[in-house]
């Protein structure tokens, strides 16, 4: 469903004519458009975005965790149109107990590190993705640091331990 | 005698080798002196900057930002301190604004200054590095008259400047101004010419505008390879829509392309420092938001509302209405944005900090794979990545 504001949009409305229905929702705030995307067509949007759309940079993308709200993470892509000069904000809800989604790897390669990112600190699998691994963090680490529940303070090994 | 070529050598290429300029780990796969495979492996300096984010107040992350890129630091200030103002809806008052550009391009210049001087140590002309740092040096000193810090300013904060301009601060800028020019040409002179530097940069790490766009890569890298995009021209922020300024270009892509890139952008780093501290406007530094600035001490001390103010500010901070924004601005590596998320109290939500040297790390491999060794730290050196940006 195309909001009220943005259904002028004409990037918005060939979205909404080449992929009916993948679009939940949306919104226009302080002059940014945002689209929610159905979590398992985001890369044929994306693949649409990039060929059609002239979309032809990922300039971010990263996660967001609304514990305890469910689905719980929110998945961002700031997709970027330099020869349009045009930002637009693409969303998908990822539902704790399943935290997978499609790689956009194949769209952009850029996506690639940043999807290892979300992986590492968030816990998101990434499926098809060429190289999923932790990128930030060692490969032994256990949790994912940017999760709400994941304290901010603390260590595992006190200096009694030692 | 064709076992010589079957073998091939895995180098290990830092985390501590100088020339990757950090923490940065290379992993080679050679085959004689012939790059067949490269993967960067990042996350050495991994500080989880935007975990401790959703631990402070909106104003207390500003010093987390100077760490980010250290070299660019005021860049980030900057970044962050705008994204937070439209989720506030704040107006910035003139001056802060023109002091904010000219303050930003003076660390272009300071960034450039320190690529330059430690990119060309590592091709071997030791005497650049020497003069360039004694160009910042001066950058700093007027760094630290503004903020009293050379290096981690934190002077823009949310609703303008950190402290009022110091008086007399014209005349170091002045200075630094009308010599600088020449110092630029010091510097041309002992490379732009020098037929060592040309043979060990022209050439070298070419990659297509195509492709480095794909692979995410923004700033004077972009402009190098011929794509004249800058956003201070296409989304001015700041009031830079003010200012006359070109954004240079060459088509070449290589790395002596963005050796001319990033020169001549000091060039016009200079100019628009030059106009804003000509045109510099009269006026407020901070904006007219006592539930957001902190009062005048004076008034502090004289006013029972001010000090209500100072004190819920201090102990609480100020409540941002809920909402997301993501504010780009040019840095002198290219794209820095900060992703900012409220949910209507006084702590950021989520801050996520898309580093430049993030995104241009990502075409190494690209750049490097099927070239030789020594092309290799000609290519890292023109990247001009930090890694404070890149693991944060």
């Amino acid at each position: 469903m195309v909001p009220e504001s943005l259904r002028g949009v004409p990037h918005v409305a060939a979205l909404e004519s080449a992929e009916p229905g993948a679009i939940v929702s949306g919104k226009l705030d302080r002059g940014e458009s945002t689209l929610e995307i159905a979590s398992d067509r985001i890369v044929a949007v994306c693949r649409y975005l990039h060929d059609a759309e002239q979309f032809d940079r990922l300039a971010d993308l990263t996660a967001v965790d609304w514990l305890p709200a469910e689905p719980r993470f929110e998945i961002v892509y700031h997709l970027h149109s330099m020869p349009r000069n045009l930002r637009l904000r693409l969303k998908c809800r990822v539902a704790g107990h399943s935290a997978e989604i499609e790689s956009v790897t194949s769209v952009w390669r850029s996506a690639n590190w940043h999807e290892r990112e979300v992986f590492d600190l968030f816990g998101v699998v990434f499926r098809n993705h060429p190289n999923l691994r932790r990128i930030m963090l060692p490969d032994d680490w256990e949790g994912h640091p940017l999760r709400k529940d994941y304290p901010v303070y603390g260590q595992k090994y006190g200096y009694k331990d030692q | 005698m064709s076992d010589y070529h079957t073998t091939r050598t895995v180098l290990n290429m830092g985390p501590q080798h100088p020339s990757t300029h950090g923490v940065l780990r290379l992993l080679l796969e050679l085959d004689g002196e012939t790059i067949v495979k490269a993967e960067p492996d990042i996350g050495f300096l991994h500080t989880g900057i935007e975990k401790q984010c959703e631990e402070k107040t909106y104003q207390q992350v500003v010093p987390l930002t100077d760490r980010v890129d250290y070299l660019a630091n005021l860049s980030n200030n900057l970044c962050y301190s705008l994204a937070v103002e439209r989720l506030l809806g704040l107006e910035i008052p003139p001056m802060a604004q023109w002091m904010r550009v000219m303050l930003t391009e003076l660390t272009r210049i300071s960034s450039h200054l320190v690529w330059l001087g430690t990119h060309a140590i590592d091709i071997g002309a030791m005497s650049v590095f020497l003069y360039c740092f004694r160009e910042r040096e001066d950058l700093l000193r007027i760094f630290e008259m503004f903020s009293g810090q050379r290096m981690m300013t934190s002077y823009f904060r949310v609703g303008g400047l950190a402290l009022e301009p110091p008086r007399g601060w014209h005349k170091p800028i002045q200075v630094f101004l009308d010599a600088f020019a020449g110092r630029l040409q010091e510097y041309e002179d002992l490379l732009t010419a020098n037929p060592i530097w040309l043979m060990r940069t022209k050439g070298v790490g070419v990659v297509s505008a195509e492709d480095l766009v794909n692979l995410g890569v923004t700033g004077p890298m972009l402009r190098a390879a011929g794509l004249a995009w800058d956003i201070r021209k296409a989304e001015p922020y700041s009031s830079y829509d003010k200012f006359d300024f070109e954004v240079p270009t060459r088509t070449e892509g290589d790395v002596y392309a963005r050796y001319q890139v990033r020169l001549d952008e000091m060039r016009q780093s200079e100019r628009i420092a030059r106009q804003a501290l000509e045109g510099m406007p009269t006026g407020p530094w901070v904006a007219d938001a006592p539930k957001v600035v902190l009062p005048d001490r004076e008034k502090m001390k004289t006013q029972m509302e001010a000090l209500i103010h100072h004190f819920k500010i201090i102990y609480e901070g100020f409540k941002v209405p809920a909402g997301e924004v993501y504010q780009a601005i040019e840095s002198p590596r290219g794209e820095v944005g900060y992703y900012v998320v409220s949910d209507g109290s006084a702590k950021p939500y989520r801050v996520h900090i898309h580093g430049p040297s993030f995104g241009n790390l990502q075409s190494t491999a690209r750049m490097i794979e099927g070239r030789l060794i020594a092309d290799v730290i000609a290519s890292l050196g023109s990247m001009d990545f930090v890694l404070g940006d890149v693991d944060r």
